[in-house]
């Protein structure tokens, strides 16, 4: 059976992790290929480096960042944050990345979404969606949350798919950083919408979460950050507390 | 020495990082000729079956070529797919007929495309699946998908069954990406670079004679 993803997510700026991890054995606790060594071992399903760099000389640190990791660690690496064009695509999936996750880029030139997966295939492009309740929809919002795009999450899903888009990244922005769950209605009614698969995104503060999320909230993968960077063994944890309440589960 | 086909289909570096990792020496033939003198052959690919028009009947002669010589051959995801006849995915566009049956769309009862890790159903002994269990899980990412026929080594259930992995004589394939697979993934690879090994030192010691 085709098992639940749980995707681990690094802020890395200029080539390192920002948030703090303190890893017992990790000599360097923001050094990016060394968290995600980490990680696979925990038995983490999937790694996303989010780029939160805004410099020109630190977005050439993340194609060094994307090697590093791309030759030590044998899982799916998705690449977010400074995708804005085709170029950056191609210079994050040349240097090893297996997909890219556009957001304010595709809302801006939703054809970015087309060309690129008739380039690489729909399997390397995300569309990363952020979004917030507000009058009873689910708005979308571009540049990191600041900006009221105009579209609601669920009709920007379907467009979005139809152009080429293979994976939806939704995060809840009301959510987001608060630890108080995911947001289960945007990412069902998301989830409902599209046939394309749905990775839940902010919120995640307890293992109850993950798995309401993959219940109720019918998500095909969650992403975390922090709530990993707590314990040793979270990663394990997680996955084996959600395998024994029946959730598919890679151990 | 293996030869990596490069006709531009995605994957092609992640394949070639995950090969470095085991040490195997790796060559990226720039035309079809180089495939002679290789020790085996990879054919990668991620995307639409389409893409792989982008072999030719120069690449494709050559490709059966070795094939003939006993070059072992290993097909990666839609490389997997081309094996076969062809694809529902690109009617026009032939398969290399190295096994029989023709791809096909997964039935929509769950999800398709099919993104994440699965399990395997081993079905017989092969010496690609030599040390992976039955119940290993490996990273699919698909839509289409290959017939279970007495080539498949591995099925996998997704609405309904397919191909995982296929062999037959030198010929194999996986539908899930080794080089996306961790541990067991790499082990797949490894298992095909022995594979391939072990010729190497059959055809030397032809040659010498």
């Amino acid at each position: 059976m085709l098992a639940k993803r749980i995707i681990a997510c690094l802020d890395v700026r200029n080539g390192c992790v920002v948030k703090g991890v303190q890893f017992e054995g990790l000599t360097n606790a923001g050094d990016p290929a060394a968290l995600a060594s980490r990680y696979n071992v925990e038995g983490i399903d999937e790694l996303v480096i989010l780029d939160v760099t805004a410099t020109l000389e630190g977005r050439r640190a993340l194609a060094a960042t994307i090697r590093q990791v791309a030759s030590r660690i044998f899982i799916p690496l998705a690449v977010g944050g400074g995708i804005r064009s085709e170029d950056d695509a191609a210079a994050a999936l040349d240097a090893g990345a297996d997909k890219v996750s556009l957001n304010s880029a595709a809302l801006a030139e939703p054809s970015l979404l087309t060309k690129l997966a008739a380039r690489y295939g729909s399997q390397a492009v995300i569309v990363a969606i952020d979004a917030k309740q507000t009058e009873g929809r689910f708005a979308v919002f571009a540049r990191s949350g600041s900006t009221a795009s105009g579209r609601s999450a669920v009709e920007w899903a379907r467009e979005a798919a139809d152009r080429g888009a293979g994976e939806i990244l939704l995060t809840s922005i009301d959510r987001d950083g608060t630890r108080s769950g995911f947001d289960c209605e945007l990412t069902a009614a998301v989830s409902s919408a599209v046939s394309i698969p749905v990775i839940a995104s902010g919120g995640a503060g307890t293992f109850e979460h993950f798995l309401e999320v993959f219940t109720r909230g019918q998500a095909d993968a969650a992403l975390a950050a922090s709530i990993f960077h707590f314990s040793e063994h979270a990663v394990a944890d997680l996955k084996t507390y959600l395998h024994d309440r029946g959730v598919p589960m890679r151990l | 020495m293996i030869a990596l086909i490069d006709y531009g289909a995605g994957n092609l570096t992640s394949v070639r990082k995950a090969l470095a990792a085991i040490a195997a020496p790796v060559v990226i033939p720039a035309a079809p000729d180089a495939l002679s003198g290789v020790s085996g052959i990879i054919i990668p690919g991620v995307g639409h079956y389409g893409a792989t028009a982008a072999l030719d009947d120069t690449w494709r002669r050559g490709i059966a070529r070795a094939v003939d010589a006993g070059v072992p051959l290993l097909g990666i995801c839609l490389g997997l797919q081309y094996l076969f006849e062809g694809s529902d995915e690109a009617p026009g566009v032939p398969g290399l007929s190295l096994l029989r049956g023709r791809c096909s769309l997964l039935p929509s009862t769950l999800k398709v495309p099919h993104v994440g890790w699965n399990t395997v159903e081993l079905t017989r002994r092969s010496p690609l699946v030599e040390g992976i269990p039955t119940g290993t899980s490996f990273y699919f990412t698909h839509s289409y998908a290959a017939p279970v026929t007495d080539a498949c080594v591995a099925q996998t259930k997704h609405s309904a069954a397919f191909a995982a992995i296929v062999e037959r004589e030198r010929v194999f394939g996986a539908q899930f990406h080794p080089e996306k697979s961790g541990d067991a993934g790499v082990r797949v690879l490894r298992n095909f670079v022995e594979i391939t090994g072990s010729l190497t030192r059959h055809v030397t010691r032809f040659t010498d004679h």
